[in-house]
């Protein structure tokens, strides 16, 4: 049996893989929602054809963060969903409208298509705004006041640009002709604004927070840490070159704005997850208070050793089924 | 205004009445799916291609929506009811933690194969990605049957400073009535499929669609009806006797008796009175109930009267019960008649086609009702014995709960009418279809 100590450490890095798998892969479909015109009938189902395949088993990476915090770190999962209430009720609507008009759309009268890409954008739209809108307000330690609210609205905002980035890298591996250069250019601009968004959180996170800013400018490894948020913002200018080029030859190596963008998530996710650790509520808890019953977690720790690289060695397969430019969606 | 705890009742309530609808659908639909799919490999015949491809498309809207609405499930315990995860989270945490992932990324993932990547893969992959699809449906049943099981008959654990801690896990996952439980609901998802494949073949049969896969369809559907109907009356009957070991005052409330007796009758029908602790309009068999309980005429049975303030509220737990018999005894009747009617006369004429449209979302009814019957026989306890469901309820204010569940009541209103009518509408589109054109089957490829 392992001790409680242990097991927190493995569940709270669990839980973080989940999440920022999550942000990754469900931000990308996420983010092609967003990027979802309305009119455009063609493209329309390009897009909708490159994520069909995926969405369903990228959205259950949050059931799996959301069931780690519930069955890990009970007494967290509570505190953050009672003070989340409605955000949370507002995502899951946005989630539950988007998933179903995903279906609906393929099957629905014609005349009504139209109706379901827009329930399927703005379900995409809301879900990802409640997202980084709950995240600003855990940043801000649930506090009820303008500041934390008017953060909570920019870290949304912030959300919201970065699914579009990863939405719109995955549209130009997945796609050609004239709606990956659309692509390549939804990806600059929303790339310049994740950008600032990226630097204004960075910026008033430490200013706002005292514990933060100890954790990062009294920190004996500041030099070191300092490497961070120097390498996340050359990975911006990198990406801007990279799409540059992108317009002059589309068809090589159409796959590393997408692996930028992943690395810029896996960056950011680092800072804010060291800038709370240990605590697991900010301010409030830490994972080795919230953990729950060793021999429970042990009994799951079975599972997660053969089951977690399972999941993950038939998640590559499956993208490598459906590797290469999209296909028209058939159900055969 | 109503408080926080009927409020999160109602929503819980409303949230997972909604949800179980698909996965009833889809435990069995999976399984059916398989069938056509492998009758297609082992004889060519493109009739069963063409059965798989349009309850495909079902099997997907269906699949979704349950997907959903099961998401809201899993954010629900901590908003709603921080009280459980406190209490018996040790126990509830990693049955559902095994359920995500064992079942839910193997279905979503192989579902992405199953329905789009027929041309992709090699015909044995892609049935065998039906087949864990399947496969994945049924786990997810298991864990989560397991799970309420539990909170019916809990087992397997100690109190330590009044939090539950597991010190069998193998009496947690086995408790009493897990067996019976999740084979009753097994059955029940197997009559759900068959009836709504049945009644949609009825119904593009109906709108003279003269192509061979309805009727091949329905008449599957109804031989698996007719084979599982009776079944499931054994397997209800094992349940019922199981709870009435370890939850005898369920079973009072089902039986409407209040006072214990020997020779206990059956009660046909009755309006079950609470203030005076009596039934009226009571219409009954003698010695009847006795009988099917205890197999025995002069059996004691225990009555309502011996659990005063420990026992759930019995008109929502008797009427529930008698929907869910009346409708499971009326699809043995229709299920024997049509699947008869078909062999004698080799189709059904359009009333009886019209009887099938009717009944396709029988099992709708008889699944809610008698999960109806289960949860609402455990009141007032949460977990049996060990939590009540006041214990349980959040902190969140009443007026927040209101807005959610307002919010949820509507969203699930429109699909529930949206999902019902693209249905039909699917069915529509398959009449107008001309026969698919075997130059577009799929190639064979090795990628």
């Amino acid at each position: 049996m392992l001790s409680p100590e242990m097991l927190s450490y493995i569940y709270a890095s669990l839980m973080a893989l989940s999440i920022l798998v999550y942000a990754i892969l469900d931000g990308y479909d996420l983010g092609v929602g967003i990027l979802l015109p309305i009119k455009h009938d063609e493209h329309a189902n390009t897009m909708i054809a490159s994520i069909g395949p995926f969405w369903d088993a990228n959205e259950t990476w949050l059931v799996l963060a959301v069931g780690l915090a519930l069955i890990a770190f009970p007494a967290a999962h509570s505190i953050i969903l009672q003070a989340l209430y409605l955000p949370v009720t507002i995502m899951l609507i946005g989630l539950i409208l988007r998933g179903v008009a995903f279906d609906f759309r393929a099957k629905a009268k014609t005349k009504r298509k139209q109706l379901w890409d827009t329930i399927f954008k703005a379900g995409s739209i809301i879900s990802a705004f409640m997202q980084g809108f709950m995240l600003g307000l855990y940043v801000m330690s649930f506090e009820i006041t303008v500041v934390s609210f008017t953060f909570a609205m920019l870290s949304g905002a912030g959300v919201v640009a970065a699914y579009t980035l990863i939405g719109s890298a995955w549209l130009i591996l997945k796609t050609e002709g004239e709606l990956q250069l659309k692509a390549i250019q939804w990806c600059k601009t929303a790339g310049r604004i994740t950008f600032l968004g990226v630097i204004a959180v960075s910026i008033i996170n430490p200013l706002i927070n005292n514990d933060v800013y100890t954790r990062w400018f009294e920190s004996n490894l500041f030099t070191l840490l300092l490497c961070v948020p120097l390498l996340c913002l050359s990975l911006f200018f990198i990406q801007d070159k990279t799409l540059k080029r992108l317009v002059l030859t589309p068809t090589k190596r159409a796959w590393q704005p997408f692996i930028i963008s992943a690395c810029i998530f896996g960056l950011c996710f680092f800072g804010l997850t060291y800038s709370f650790y240990p605590f697991v509520v900010p301010g409030q808890l830490t994972i080795f208070e919230a953990v729950a019953a060793p021999e429970s977690l042990n009994f799951l720790l079975y599972g997660v050793a053969i089951v977690v690289p399972t999941i993950i060695t038939y998640t590559i397969f499956s993208y490598r089924v459906f590797w290469g430019k999209v296909q028209p969606l058939s159900y055969y | 205004m109503l408080d926080t705890l009927l409020l999160s009742r109602i929503q819980f309530a409303t949230n997972i009445s909604f949800h179980i609808l698909f996965p009833t659908i889809t435990i069995a639909l999976g399984w059916f799916l398989v069938f056509f799919k492998i009758r297609y490999d082992l004889t060519q015949h493109p009739v069963w291609l063409r059965a798989y491809r349009f309850w495909v498309k079902i099997f997907a809207l269906t699949f979704a929506l349950g997907v959903v609405s099961g998401i809201t499930m899993s954010f629900q315990f901590g908003t709603n009811w921080p009280g459980f995860m406190e209490k018996v989270g040790n126990i509830a945490g990693p049955l559902l933690g095994y359920e995500v992932l064992t079942a839910f990324f193997m279905e979503a993932t192989f579902l992405g194969i199953m329905l789009f990547g027929m041309k992709r893969v090699s015909p044995k992959v892609h049935t065998l990605s039906t087949i864990v699809v399947a496969v994945g449906t049924t786990i997810s049943a298991f864990w989560i049957l397991s799970l309420n099981s539990w909170m019916q008959t809990p087992a397997g654990f100690e109190l330590r400073d009044g939090i539950v801690y597991p010190t069998d896990w193998f009496a947690v996952i086995f408790n009493p009535s897990f067996p019976y439980r999740f084979f009753h609901m097994l059955l029940a998802s197997g009559l759900t499929a068959s009836f709504l494949i049945a009644g949609v073949s009825s119904y593009r049969l109906l709108k003279k669609d003269d192509k061979h896969a309805p009727q091949v369809t329905l008449k599957v559907a109804l031989t698996v009806a007719a084979i599982l109907a009776p079944l499931q009356v054994f397997v209800g009957d094992l349940h019922g006797l199981n709870t009435l070991e370890h939850q005898p005052q369920k079973v009072a409330a089902m039986e409407g008796a209040w006072e214990t007796e020997k020779g206990l009758p059956l009660v046909l029908f009755a309006i079950p009175n609470e203030h005076t602790r009596s039934n009226d309009f009571a219409i009954e068999i003698p010695k009847a109930a006795s009988l099917i309980l205890t197999h025995d005429l002069e059996g004691e049975i225990k009555g309502l009267n011996e659990f005063q303030g420990e026992h759930p509220p019995v008109k929502p737990v008797f009427f529930g019960f008698r929907i869910m018999v009346g409708i499971g005894m009326l699809m043995i009747i229709v299920a024997y008649f049509s699947r008869f009617t078909l062999w004698r006369n080799k189709k059904l004429n359009s009333w009886q086609l019209k009887l099938l449209v009717y009944m396709s979302f029988s099992g709708w009814i008889a699944t809610l009702a008698g999960w109806y019957v289960t949860e609402i026989g455990r009141q007032p306890y949460l977990v049996s014995g060990i939590l009540t469901v006041e214990e349980a309820v959040t902190l969140v204010p009443s007026s927040n709960v209101a807005i959610s569940l307002a919010a949820y009541l509507l969203t699930y209103l429109v699909l529930l009418v949206v999902y019902i009518k693209t249905l039909f509408y699917t069915a529509d589109k398959a009449v107008q279809v001309e026969e698919y054109d075997y130059s577009t089957m799929p190639e064979v490829s090795n990628a």
